[in-house]
């Protein structure tokens, strides 16, 4: 199908270039990284903008590296880079194994986590993790920098923080300062290829410290801070375990739509909890399932 | 709508070709550069008919626009295959793989993909590798046998 609107198309060299495009533009142009999503919106005509931005052409969004104790994710990074990248499968395996869980090997070979995180969509897997990661979005407008948590990043269903005039130009998560191990737990109607029902990343740090937080449950990405403070401190138990199934309820909100019925994704977020807090302890224990396989 | 000229390494051959910036990599491919391998399936990014290879990795060439390829490198399966079918091609032919063959390039691209990275894959690893490749007719488990055959090799 060929798409039915006209733009324009540019690839800025640089960062000040790509925000001059911006301006320009005023709201009305449309940042490319990936593409994934966003050549079917253009082609469905959910998005009409005046011109792309393209961004890949920008040395300054191409790192993957450690500075200042945080990992910095450049936006034009793929989830295949991620995947192949040591650096995140050692230090933020919940990441890596949610990279593995998004679309197919030729998606994620073009789709990057800082498109992944503008789509913004309910069923993003790049957000859990980054989640419990308390990582931050880094974006450049005309005039100002800003360092957004994406915690306060996701503003409703396709909708987020950034402002018309900027682009994002890294994600950055700091590096755990105690030994952490976790897990996402991905549900979906088959393996390979498929967008979350629902999705929970779990990271368990050393001391009983606990962060959860949830994707496609919900109209945004958000941690399960109730189930966190009652979990902080506590040696996991089934009784723990059980209380903290209890508040599931409470920290989500899903809807039934053709993937899956409100109630089954309540149900499976409560199975899903209890198996991620397992496997994320016994990781921690250095037992458990390897990072990547299946852990429902 | 600017007009502009592309020019990229298709199947080892530089070209040049006229493009709007709404072109869709398939299409140009298809329509104006004489490829037909890639098949226009779900035009969404889900089915993988048109899977090309851009630059060393596969793409869904559906979810481009011409205009990035630009200055790229495009592999199609006219390619790979220039100096006669390759093993992996052979071993689908032996064991019959397909059915109807639409979905038949964007397999053997990723299939080829994966065993440049992985020679030996799993068979979870192999399945995961396809997984954005649909196959209406077989059931995948032809498609499967093949590949671990070349591997065994």
């Amino acid at each position: 199908m060929p798409i039915a609107i006209d733009f324009e198309y540019h690839k800025p060299k640089d960062l000040a270039e790509a925000a001059a495009l911006l301006a320009r533009y005023q709201g009305g142009a449309q940042l490319l990284a990936g593409g994934t999503d966003l050549i079917v919106w253009l082609k469905e005509g959910m998005k009409k903008p005046e011109a792309l931005i393209d961004v890949k052409g920008i040395p300054e969004l191409w790192h993957l590296d450690v500075k200042d104790d945080a990992l910095s994710i450049g936006a034009r990074v793929t989830f295949t880079e991620l995947i192949e990248s040591a650096l995140v499968k050692n230090e933020f395996p919940v990441l890596w194994e949610a990279a593995r869980t998004v679309a197919s090997c030729g998606v994620r070979n073009r789709a990057t986590l800082a498109g992944n995180l503008c789509s913004a969509v309910p069923s993003l897997d790049g957000a859990p993790a980054l989640l419990v990661y308390d990582a931050c979005v880094h974006t450049r407008g005309t005039v100002e920098e800003r360092e957004i948590p994406v915690s306060e990043w996701f503003t409703g269903p396709k909708r987020t923080a950034l402002l018309p005039d900027e682009l994002v130009t890294a994600v950055e998560l700091p590096l755990p300062k105690k030994a952490t191990a976790g897990c996402y737990v991905k549900l979906g109607r088959y393996q390979g290829e498929d967008l979350a029902q629902a999705g929970l990343a779990v990271l368990a740090e050393a001391g009983n410290v606990w962060k959860l937080a949830f994707c496609a449950v919900g109209p945004v990405a958000k941690r399960a801070g109730k189930i966190e403070a009652l979990l902080r401190g506590k040696k996991l138990s089934d009784a723990l375990i059980a209380k903290a199934k209890t508040l599931v309820a409470q920290e989500i909100s899903p809807i039934t739509d053709v993937r899956a019925s409100k109630e089954y994704r309540l149900h499976m977020c409560q199975v899903m909890l209890e198996r991620g807090l397992k496997v994320a302890q016994a990781r921690l224990l250095g037992k458990g399932p390897a990072y990547g396989e299946s852990v429902l | 709508m600017t007009k502009t000229t592309i020019q990229l390494k298709l199947n080892g051959i530089q070209r040049r070709v006229d493009v709007e910036p709404n072109d869709v990599l398939v299409d140009v491919l298809r329509d104006k550069l004489g490829v037909k391998s890639p098949k226009v399936g779900c035009d969404r990014g889900d089915c993988g008919t048109c899977t090309v290879f851009l630059n060393g990795r596969t793409v869904r060439s559906c979810l481009v626009l011409a205009v990035e390829a630009d200055g790229g490198e495009v592999m199609t399966l006219e390619g790979i295959s220039q100096n006669g079918p390759t093993k992996l091609q052979k071993s689908f032919v032996e064991r019959s793989s397909f059915q109807c063959g639409f979905c038949a390039p964007g397999m053997v691209l990723s299939a080829t993909e994966l065993l440049q990275n992985n020679p030996h894959p799993r068979r979870a690893e192999i399945q995961e590798a396809l997984a954005g490749n649909l196959c209406r007719c077989t059931g995948y488990s032809p498609i499967i046998e093949a590949i671990e055959a070349v591997c065994k090799k």
